[in-house]
C-alpha cells in the first residue's frame, strides 16, 4: 500500500501534505488536480507534515486534493537510446511531448519501447558478474552501448543464460543470472538509478592526466583540461560563456556529450537543436548529435525541475562512463541551480547563508564535481567524465558564494573577463588568472611530453611569464608615457600583444580558425615562442608597434588559412621576410 | 467584473497588511482571482482554511468584514481581433471610453513553449539606426532590454524602433509610467497612423504600483494570442522593467520573504525570464520579439535588476551621451545582441562581421589613446588618427539620429577606415580587404 496523503498548505510550488504513512527524504509523489499529476519531491519532513516542491506550477491546487507517494526517489531510466535525445529536467523526452505548449502533467517513456538492438553477448554462461558487469553490447549510434548488470544489485552472480548475437527489443530478456541462494534474475537492457546517488562501480579513481583536445587554444595550450578532469567558467553575461561552452562541446575529444542547459536561455538550447545534427563531429566525421544527449530544462520551465536537470544529466554521464567511454558533460549554469536551491530554501523559511543561499550550498557543489573523474573500470577498461560548468556571478563579482564555492573544487579555472570582451579580444579568458592544475601533474607533464613533444610545457611556461611581464609593462607605460620608459619594455610588451593576438585569441565564428588540432597548436606556439624570444633592433617605440602590427597581421592571415594550404605558407614567407628586417642574428 | 448568483461571500477578515489580507475560506485554488469590496486580489497562499489574498490596489481602507468573492479563475484576458487599436488598464479593462472587447477567455501566465517546438530565430530587424543595425543587429524572436538611465530618450529610440521595425503588431505594457509618456506613445502611434496595429496595456504612475505585475502577462498573452492563432509577428515594448522588478519587491517585502541582493527576491531571476523567454519565433511564421527598457540608477548594470536580466535576454542595447559630437549614441563596447550571429554576413553582407569588430576595436583604441591624452601623455601619430575615426564613427554611424540600411553603413565605415589606417592596422581577412578596401581609394 503507497502512502497516501492530502494538500494542506500551499505556497508557490511549495506544498505542505498531510500524510497517513511512511515517507522517506526525496521521496517522489504525485499530486491530483483535476486529471493531472503534478510530480513533487519530499524537502522535509515534521511530524505529519511532509513539505514537497512541485516540479510544475501549483495554479489552482486546492486544499484536500490527493497526494500519492511513489516509495522511491527521483529515478532516471537508463538503456539504449538515450543519445541524440532531447531530454527535460525530468528525462521526458521534449520531441515526443505534444503541442506548442508545455502541458502541465504531461510524461512519456525516455526510451524507444518497440525499437530492436542488434545485441552482441560478452559473458558467457558460468561468468561470475557483478553491478555493473558488461553482459554484452549493442551498437547505440555507432557507441558500443554495453548492457550492463544493473547497478542496483548488491553482491555476486552467475550467469545462467545469456541471449545468442541477435535483435531485441529494450524489455526483452537478455540474460538470466543467479545470486548466491539460487535465484534467478531476468535481465533486460533497462534499468533505473535514483539521480542523487553517486553510481560508483569503478575499482579505482586514478589522477588524470590526458589530454582532452578541445580545439581552443587557449584551453588546450595555455590553461589544458584532461579526460575525467573538472573545470569552470565564470564570466558576467556578455562574456561568452556560452559561445565557448558550444565550441568546446563541438570540438572535444569525447565519445559522449552531455549538455545540461540548467536555466538559461531558450534560444541557445534551439541553436544546439539546429546544429548538431547538422554539424560533423571533427575527430570522426559523424553528426555531432549521433553522440549528443541534451538536457534542456529552460529559465522558464519550473525551477525546480532546474535542480533535478544537472542531476539527470550527471546520472547519464556515470551510467555511459560505467562502459568504458569518455564523457563530457556541460552544464550552463550552474548559478542558476545554485538560485533553484536558494527559492526553495527561502521558501522553507531556513536560515540564509551568504547572499540568501542555502548554508549547504558549498558541499552540494564540491559533491556535484566530485562525481565527474577517470575512472578504472573493474574489467581494467578505463572510462572518464569531464565535467565543465558555467558560472554566472552576480554583478560579474567573483566574490559570490557559487563562484568561491565552486573554486575550491574544479581543477580548471577559464576566468571569463569583461574588459577583453568589451574589447571583442574573444575568446575573453583571462590569461593571467586562469589557471589549469593539471598542467603541474607530473603524470600529464610526462603524457604529453610524448603525444607533444618534451619543450611544451616549458614553452607553455616561457609564453604565461611573457604574458605576465607584458601585463607589468603595460601598466608602466600607462603610469610613465611611450617615452618615459625603455625602447625594450615597448618590444616586450607587443611580443605580449603578438601571443594574445595570435595563440589566445580565436574567432569562433570561422570555419578554420574555430578549431585548431593541437599539432597545429604546437606549430604556432613553436613560431611564435621563437619570435618572442628572437631580438629585433629598434631605436624609436613608434616604429615596434607598426612593426609588429604588420606581425600579427600576417600571422592571424596564417590562423584563417588551411594549415600548410599554399596562402598557409605564403604567408608564413611573407612573415620570414618581415623578421629578417629588423632581427638579430645570433 | 461581476459577481455570479449564489456565489459564496466571506465576510470576515482575519488579518491585514498593506498589500495582502487573510480569511477562512475552503475550496480556493492557487492562484485564483477575488474581488475584496470589490477591489481585486489574488490568492498567493493557503495554509489550511487560511487563504491570504494580495489586493493589487492595496488594502487602503479594507474593513474586516469586508464582502470577499472568489471567481474561480486566475486573471484572464479576452483574446479576439478586437485588441488592435485598443488601451487597456492592468486587468485587461479599456481604458479609452470604448466598449469592452468580445474574444475568448484565456489565463495569463501560461505554461512555456517546449523549447524542441522553437524555431532558431533568423530574420533581421533592420532600425535604420547604425549603432543597432551595424554593431547590434536585432533579430525577430528575440528580447533585449535598453540599459539607460532616467534621462536618456529610450521611449523614443523605442518608439522609433518599434515603427520603423516591418511588423503585424505592436503591443505596449507600460509599467509606471509617468502621464507625459503614456500620452507621447499615443500621439506617436496616432500621428504615425499606425494606431490599428497596437495594443497598449498602461499602468500610469498614478496607478497602485503592485498592479503593474500583471501588465506583462496581458501584453504577452494578447502577443501569444497574434502570434501562435493569427502567425503574425508581434513586437512587444515593455517600459519600465526596472519598476517592473520594484513591485515585485514590494510583494515579497510585505509577505515576509527573506531578500537577496539589492533587496530583491531570490526569485527575480525565474520572475523575469518566465517573462523574457516569451519572446520565440514559431515554426508557423508568427514571432514574439520583445524591446524592454529597464532604467539604471547612474549606469550601475551590477544592481540586481539589470544583472539578472543581462542573463535572461539576448544583449542589451546602452544608451550613452557623447560629449564630443554632443548626439546620443549607442554604446559600441557595452551594448550587445546575442543573435546578430544569426544573421550578419548572411542576410547582410559578407564583409559584416568583420567590419563591424575591426571598426570597435579601433573605437577601443581611442578610447585607450583619450586616456594617454587625458593623463598628459604625448599622441602618437595613429592615436591621432584613432581619435580622429572616433569622432567621425561616433557621428556618422552611432548616433541614435542615423537611419540608412545596413549597405549603406558598411560602406561608411570602409570610407573611414580608409580615410584614417592603413589595411594592415584595421586587421581585417585579407580577402575582404582587396574587394572593399581598393573600391574605397579609387572613389
Amino acid at each position: 500500500m503507497p502512502t497516501k496523503g492530502k494538500v494542506k498548505g500551499i505556497v508557490s510550488n511549495l506544498v505542505t501534505v498531510s500524510v497517513d504513512g511512511a515517507v522517506s527524504q526525496n521521496e517522489i509523489c504525485f499530486i491530483e488536480l483535476g486529471s493531472e499529476k503534478l510530480m513533487a519531491e519530499v524537502l522535509k519532513v515534521n511530524g505529519s507534515d511532509v513539505f514537497v516542491q512541485v516540479f510544475e506550477s501549483t495554479r489552482g491546487l486546492k486544499i484536500d486534493n490527493e497526494v500519492t507517494f511513489e516509495g522511491h526517489m527521483l529515478e532516471v531510466i537508463l538503456g539504449p537510446g538515450l543519445l541524440s535525445k532531447n531530454f527535460d529536467g525530468l528525462q521526458n523526452d521534449l520531441n515526443k511531448l505534444t503541442g506548442i505548449f508545455l502541458k502541465r502533467g504531461e510524461r512519456n517513456f525516455p526510451l524507444d519501447e518497440d525499437k530492436k538492438w542488434n545485441f552482441k553477448p560478452i559473458a558467457q554462461v558460468g561468468d561470475e558478474v557483478e553491478a555493473a558487469s558488461w553482459l554484452g553490447e549493442v551498437d547505440e549510434n555507432h557507441q558500443p552501448h554495453k548492457i550492463m548488470v544493473p547497478f542496483v544489485m548488491e553482491g555476486s552472480y552467475k550467469v545462467k543464460s545469456i541471449a545468442p548475437a541477435g535483435e531485441y527489443t529494450i524489455s526483452e530478456t537478455i540474460a538470466i543470472i543467479t545470486d548466491a541462494h539460487g535465484k534467478d534474475f531476468e535481465i533486460n537492457m533497462i534499468q533505473k538509478w535514483p539521480v542523487k546517488k553517486a553510481i560508483n562501480v569503478h575499482a579505482e579513481k586514478p589522477r588524470p592526466y590526458k589530454l582532452l583536445e578541445t580545439g581552443v587554444r587557449v584551453i588546450d595550450t595555455a590553461n589544458p583540461i584532461v579526460e575525467g578532469g573538472t573545470g569552470f567558467i565564470p564570466g558576467a553575461f556578455g562574456t561568452g560563456k556560452t559561445v565557448l561552452q558550444h565550441a568546446i562541446s563541438k570540438q572535444a575529444e569525447a565519445d559522449i556529450v552531455i549538455m545540461a542547459a540548467c536555466g538559461e536561455r531558450a534560444n541557445e538550447v534551439v541553436e544546439l537543436f539546429v546544429e548538431f545534427p547538422e554539424l560533423k563531429d571533427p575527430h570522426t566525421g559523424r553528426f555531432l548529435m549521433e553522440r549528443t544527449i541534451i538536457v534542456a530544462n529552460t529559465s522558464n520551465m519550473p525551477v525546480a525541475a532546474r535542480e533535478a536537470s544537472v542531476y539527470t544529466a550527471m546520472t547519464i554521464a556515470e551510467y555511459y562512463r560505467a562502459m568504458g567511454l569518455r564523457v563530457l558533460l556541460m552544464a550552463d549554469s550552474t548559478s542558476r541551480w545554485a538560485q533553484a536551491l536558494r527559492e526553495m530554501s527561502n521558501r522553507m523559511e531556513e536560515l540564509p547563508g551568504q547572499d540568501a543561499f542555502p548554508m549547504d550550498l558549498s558541499a552540494i557543489i564540491a559533491n556535484f564535481y566530485s562525481r565527474s573523474g577517470f575512472v578504472k573500470l573493474k574489467n581494467k577498461q578505463t572510462g572518464s567524465i569531464t565535467f565543465i560548468g558555467t558560472v554566472s556571478p552576480a554583478g560579474g563579482n567573483l566574490k559570490e558564494p557559487v563562484t568561491e564555492s565552486t573554486k575550491k573544487v574544479a581543477r580548471c579555472y577559464f576566468g571569463l573577463e569583461q574588459a577583453r570582451a568589451d574589447s571583442k579580444r574573444y575568446p575573453a579568458i583571462n590569461p593571467i588568472e586562469s589557471y589549469s592544475k593539471y598542467i603541474e601533474y607530473p603524470e600529464f607533464d610526462e603524457y604529453i611530453s610524448e603525444r607533444i613533444s618534451p619543450q611544451w610545457i616549458s614553452m607553455v611556461n616561457d609564453m604565461r611569464t611573457l604574458l605576465q611581464r607584458g601585463k607589468e609593462v603595460q601598466e608602466q607605460i600607462n603610469i610613465l608615457g611611450d617615452d618615459g620608459v625603455p625602447v625594450d619594455y615597448h618590444i616586450t610588451f607587443w611580443k605580449s600583444e603578438l601571443i594574445d593576438f595570435v595563440i589566445l585569441q580565436q574567432d569562433a565564428f570561422d570555419d578554420i580558425d574555430a578549431v585548431t588540432p593541437i599539432e597545429r597548436q604546437h606549430y604556432m606556439l613553436k613560431l611564435i615562442m621563437d619570435i618572442c624570444k628572437s631580438d629585433f633592433n629598434f631605436v624609436n617605440f613608434t616604429d615596434v608597434m607598426d612593426y609588429f602590427k604588420r606581425i600579427i597581421n600576417v600571422c592571424k592571415q596564417m590562423n584563417y588559412s588551411e594549415f600548410h594550404s599554399q596562402a598557409f605558407e605564403s604567408y608564413h614567407n611573407e612573415l620570414q621576410n618581415i623578421l629578417a628586417e629588423r632581427k638579430i642574428k645570433q | 467584473m461581476t459577481t455570479k448568483a449564489f456565489q459564496k461571500i466571506y465576510t470576515k477578515i482575519t488579518k491585514i497588511t498593506k498589500a495582502t489580507c487573510s480569511l477562512h475560506a475552503s475550496g480556493i485554488g492557487n492562484d485564483e482571482l477575488a474581488l475584496v469590496n470589490g477591489k481585486l486580489a489574488q490568492v498567493v497562499k493557503i495554509l489550511g482554511d487560511e487563504v491570504t489574498l494580495q489586493v493589487f490596489e492595496g488594502t487602503e481602507g479594507i474593513p474586516t468584514d469586508a464582502e470577499i468573492v472568489f471567481l474561480g479563475k486566475a486573471p484572464t484576458l479576452k483574446v479576439s481581433d478586437q485588441l488592435a487599436g485598443r488601451f487597456f488598464n492592468a486587468f485587461g479593462d479599456p481604458i479609452d471610453d470604448r466598449p469592452e472587447i468580445e474574444g475568448e477567455e484565456r489565463e495569463i501566465g501560461g505554461p512555456s513553449v517546449n523549447p524542441v517546438r522553437r524555431k532558431q530565430p533568423s530574420e533581421l530587424i533592420a532600425t535604420g539606426i547604425a549603432g543597432i543595425d551595424l554593431n547590434n543587429t536585432l533579430v525577430s524572436g528575440q528580447k533585449i532590454p535598453f540599459f539607460a538611465d532616467p534621462d536618456q530618450p529610450y521611449n523614443e529610440v523605442m518608439a522609433n524602433v518599434a515603427l520603423r521595425a516591418k511588423t503585424d503588431k505592436i503591443i505596449l505594457g507600460g509599467m509606471g509610467l509617468t502621464n507625459d509618456d503614456y500620452l507621447y506613445f499615443k500621439n506617436v502611434f496616432n500621428n504615425a497612423g499606425v494606431l490599428d496595429r497596437i495594443v497598449s496595456f498602461v499602468n500610469t504612475t498614478e496607478d497602485p504600483p503592485v498592479e503593474r505585475l500583471l501588465i506583462p502577462d496581458m501584453a504577452l498573452t494578447a502577443a501569444e494570442y497574434f502570434a501562435v492563432d493569427k502567425n503574425e509577428k508581434v513586437l512587444v515594448l515593455l517600459t519600465d522593467m526596472t519598476l517592473y522588478a520594484d513591485a515585485l519587491a514590494i510583494v515579497s517585502n510585505r509577505m515576509d520573504q527573506i531578500p537577496s541582493k539589492d533587496s530583491m527576491p531570490g526569485s527575480l531571476y525565474s520572475d523575469l525570464a518566465k517573462i523574457y523567454e516569451k519572446a520565440v519565433q514559431f515554426p508557423a511564421g508568427g514571432s514574439i520579439t520583445i524591446i524592454a527598457v529597464t532604467t539604471l540608477s547612474g549606469g550601475d548594470i551590477t544592481h540586481a535588476i539589470p544583472d539578472n536580466t543581462g542573463y535572461i535576454t539576448e544583449g542589451q542595447l546602452f544608451l550613452r551621451r557623447d560629449s564630443d559630437i554632443g548626439k546620443v549614441i549607442v554604446d559600441p563596447f557595452r551594448s550587445l545582441s546575442r543573435l546578430k550571429q544569426l544573421v550578419i554576413g548572411i542576410k547582410t553582407r559578407e564583409d559584416h562581421p568583420q567590419v563591424m569588430n575591426a571598426a570597435v576595436r579601433l573605437y577601443a583604441d581611442a578610447a585607450n589613446a583619450k586616456t594617454k591624452l587625458e593623463n598628459g601623455f604625448d599622441l602618437t601619430d595613429y592615436d591621432e588618427r584613432a581619435l580622429a575615426f572616433a569622432k567621425d564613427y561616433s557621428d556618422r554611424l552611432l548616433a541614435i539620429d542615423v537611419n540608412i540600411d545596413t549597405t549603406a553603413m558598411l560602406d561608411t565605415a570602409w570610407k573611414l577606415f580608409a580615410k584614417y589606417f592603413s589595411p594592415t592596422e584595421v586587421n581585417i581577412k585579407q580577402e575582404f580587404i582587396d574587394k572593399y578596401w581598393k573600391q574605397k581609394q579609387h572613389e
